[in-house]
């Protein structure tokens, strides 16, 4: 790799002090750094040798661990669309038509996201933080398939500057990035991003034949439904009457051949990039436990009352449907958006499962109740964070005076 | 003999180049320094010697001007060849030429039995003419301590768990009679308890098991577990308001040794380890002594690749090849300087380089029992603060070091004080330093809010 080196070597006399592109030295380093690691050493007091690990490994390990749900969501979007039409196809045109669909998603969120990143640390002249790997893998999960192409854009250059920028970049926002993004969608341009929306039908969207009975409804939705009409059967007998037998068994919804955002469908696949979290130790068990934890109790709670048939619904089923995986697993375990006190992190996970669940159950209007419940719950993680810090400062203290 | 105390959080970093128990005594140095910049809270640092004066060991050579009581003396007898400055004639080094015999102070003598006659007043007034005092070292702030005050209780850590760090068992052969005339001295320093801490892990010698007037305590579990903060915390913590000792079982024999024989005797015994040296063992120097004798032909790679280091690789302090001991040091550790390029190095898997996280490609953890040959590269850049609870898992005390830290940068003086920075050095959080995925300078951090909070 030699040649690489010296071809930096070459260039770097430009970008450094009194060189004529000294302006987009960050640029230049974000870069550098990406191909060789730095040769910068310890200082001459403190710490002489350093951990193996940089923020950059940190952060390709929570992408690492997101490929299953991108995998399977690729092949889910295709496999939904065939549904749909009625058409025959073999496993590879459904993964390659989901391709089609999500992999230019992904490129205009990394680009959209990354622009943004390199433009502002070029004229704040500082380096490129790495947080938006993760991001950016992030938000082309959340979104449906059918997104357009520019709300994509227009989302992540807003989540960016908004959420994050103006707080002071990487390490200081309040609110989780890609959520932001997803969130500012939802109010911004509902229409886009709920009702029928989830299952790509083809180029001219309304135009499409579909099969007979034919409805994009997701689980989550069809509960909601229940919530409105008056007299309603119970969500399970919805579920089973759904266009496409068994499409909502426990099963299926568990392994994510379902309608819904291209990453969120599947609990199991995402339970595999848990494990690989949970595993190399980048994301906290005790957040996604809680989370669990959270909304099963919840999910009980509400059985016990049983006002309306959502209230109804067994609560494990909470576990499956809509996003609450994907939210426990990748998005409420974001260190710096979640509680940063081991204790506030259990009380995080868990408030988070219950809001999710009593959002979802409360507000048929907008079923979705994870992203509310993880934004809601970042804004308060400092708040659990100030009495958890008290409890420490106040052991000492008492200390004192015994 | 009291239960034994078992710390958990930690982490022990195993090293290649341990020091075998060889003591090598004909390498002793040709000059010393003493510097000044060892001792946290010399401020305004006042040198009485002029070049070409001789000196006796003991004979004082510089004092602080806020404290002039306490005298730093010269570790050996010869002449004063240089007083070294820096920028704005900062005080760097005061260079010692070492005569062939040593010729030392003479200060009172005292027989074992005599020792329980001699007031207070008389030993702190010896140990402070000798240059013996600065061993004790005050908590808070990790200072030397104040001769007013009068510390809660001592305490004393009997082992080492620092990478590569020198067994005192070796340190301090044959020298049982010193240590436990020391610990007679100092008992008569507090109303409180002389506690002496050792480790539950290993065979310990005798010279800690046999002493007598103090409280014996044991720890086991990883590093930090031989931090003398950290056993503190676990026997009586400092709250605000208290004051605390702590010294090395060096420093207690040379209290020893001061009191029966009546001299300043600074020759000590260090370990010259790391994965460079050719035969990593222990060697005879002094206080502040050269280290070229001790390295000299004794590397494996040209000098100016290597980093030699003034105690271990956690809160050591980088030297010149030619450079001296610190005061407080008991080893000398050299290690490669890391100045390469890692092609991908952010993802490239390794099983080579030691992390105490598990991210992808760190495959250190699956062979613990490995002795690693870490170099000197920081290993990526500098970041804000992203990872959250990793500080926690290598701090055995009850401290949120990620709060303490921001409490420091945002000198939050008050959020300070309820955090614990009383209750801190650098050395105890040099672990957090160590695995910050973020790169900072945590252990620079702390003692910058000790600053603030001493000089406020």
């Amino acid at each position: 790799m030699k040649f690489v080196r010296d071809l930096l070597d070459k260039q770097k006399k430009h970008f450094e002090k009194g060189g004529k592109l000294e302006n987009f030295y960050y640029g230049f380093e974000a870069l550098e750094t990406f191909a060789f690691t730095p040769n910068h050493t310890t200082s001459t007091k403190g710490v002489q040798v350093r951990d193996a690990i940089d923020l950059k490994r940190l952060m390709i390990t929570v992408v690492i661990a997101m490929i299953p749900a991108l995998l399977f969501g690729m092949w889910n979007v295709g496999h939904q669309h065939f549904l749909a039409t009625g058409e025959q196809a073999e496993f590879m045109d459904k993964f390659l038509l989901g391709a089609q669909l999500v992999l230019p998603i992904v490129v205009v969120a990394y680009v959209s996201g990354l622009g943004v990143e390199f433009f502002i640390a070029i004229v704040r002249k500082h380096p490129v933080n790495e947080g938006f790997l993760v991001t950016g893998m992030l938000i082309p999960l959340i979104m449906p398939v059918t997104i357009p192409l520019w709300q994509v854009a227009l989302a992540t250059v807003f989540a960016v500057v908004i959420g994050k920028e103006v707080f002071g970049g990487t390490g200081m926002n309040i609110l989780n990035i890609a959520l932001l993004a997803r969130a500012f969608l939802y109010f911004a341009y509902p229409t886009d991003i709920s009702g029928d929306i989830w299952t790509y039908l083809g180029p001219a969207q309304a135009e499409v034949q579909t099969v007979d009975g034919y409805s994009g409804a997701t689980a989550l939705a069809i509960a909601a439904e229940s919530v409105i009409n008056e007299g309603s059967q119970p969500v399970l007998q919805m579920y089973d009457q759904a266009w496409y037998s068994g499409m909502f068994t426990f099963g299926n919804m568990f392994m994510g051949a379902i309608p819904g955002s291209i990453g969120e469908t599947s609990s199991f696949w995402i339970l595999i990039g848990a494990i690989i979290l949970i595993a190399t130790g980048v994301g906290s068990w005790k957040i996604m436990f809680s989370v669990f934890a959270g909304a099963y109790v919840m999910g009980l709670g509400f059985n016990a009352i049983g006002a309306n048939e959502f209230m109804n619904l067994p609560a494990h089923y909470h576990l499956v449907i809509g996003g609450l995986a994907f939210g426990a697993v990748y998005m409420a375990t974001d260190p710096v958006s979640a509680s940063h006190t081991e204790t506030g992190k259990w009380i995080y996970g868990f408030l988070i499962g219950i809001l999710t669940v009593v959002i979802r159950v409360f507000n048929p209007a907008y079923p979705e109740g994870i992203m509310l419940a993880i934004l809601l719950m970042n804004v308060f993680a400092p708040l659990i964070d100030y009495y958890v810090v008290q409890a420490n400062k106040k052991r000492r203290l008492q200390r004192a005076t015994v | 003999m009291s239960d034994i105390k078992k710390i958990r959080k930690g982490f022990n970093i195993n090293m290649a180049g341990k020091a075998s128990l060889r003591l090598v005594d004909n390498k002793l140095p040709e000059t010393v320094a003493i510097k000044p910049t060892d001792f946290h809270d010399i401020l305004r640092p006042k040198v009485i010697v002029n070049v070409g004066d001789t000196v006796k060991a003991g004979t004082p050579i510089l004092f602080d001007k806020r404290n002039d009581n306490i005298k730093y003396t010269a570790p050996v007898s010869g002449e004063i060849v240089e007083v070294k400055r820096g920028e704005k004639r900062k005080l760097l080094e005061i260079i010692i030429l070492v005569d062939k015999n040593i010729e030392y102070e003479s200060f009172p003598k005292h027989t074992v039995s005599d020792l329980k006659n001699v007031s207070k007043e008389d030993a702190m007034a010896v140990l402070l003419k000798s240059g013996v005092w600065p061993q004790i070292i005050q908590r808070p702030f990790g200072i030397v301590a104040d001769p007013e005050a009068t510390p809660k209780s001592i305490f004393i850590s009997g082992f080492d768990t620092h990478p590569l760090a020198p067994d005192y068992d070796f340190l301090l052969k044959g020298q049982e009679s010193y240590f436990q005339a020391g610990i007679d001295i100092l008992k008569k320093f507090t109303p409180g308890h002389v506690h002496l801490s050792i480790s539950a892990d290993k065979e310990v010698s005798k010279i800690f098991t046999k002493a007598t007037g103090v409280d014996l305590h044991k720890f086991s579990g990883p590093h930090p577990s031989g931090n003398v903060g950290v056993q503190i915390h676990h026997i009586d913590p400092i709250n605000k308001g208290d004051v605390v000792w702590t010294i090395n079982p060096y420093g207690v024999v040379q209290i020893g040794k001061l009191m029966l024989e009546g001299i300043y005797d600074a020759s000590k015994v260090v370990a010259v380890a790391g994965y460079e040296v050719k035969e990593p063992q222990y060697y005879k120097t002094f206080i502040g002594g050269r280290i070229d004798k001790l390295i000299e032909n004794n590397l494996n790679n040209p000098e100016d690749n290597v980093r030699v280091i003034s105690g271990n690789i956690l809160t050591g302090y980088k030297v010149s090849p030619k450079g001296y001991l610190g005061f407080y040091d008991h080893m000398i550790s050299v290690i490669k300087e890391g100045s390469e390029y890692d092609f991908l190095g952010w993802i490239k898997p390794t099983s080579k380089r030691l992390s105490y996280q598990r991210a992808i490609g760190l495959l250190s953890f699956m062979n613990p029992k490995q002795e690693f040959k870490l170099d000197t590269n920081t290993r990526g850049e500098e970041r804000a603060f992203v990872q959250t609870g990793v500080f926690e898992k290598v701090t055995p005390m009850d401290v949120l070091p990620e709060h303490l830290f921001k409490a420091i940068m945002a000198e939050d003086y008050d959020e300070m004080e309820a955090l614990g920075i009383f209750e801190v050095i650098e050395e105890d959080l040099a672990l957090c330093e160590f695995v910050d995925v973020s790169k900072h300078n945590l252990q620079e951090i702390v003692r910058d809010g000790i600053n603030l909070i001493q000089y406020s």
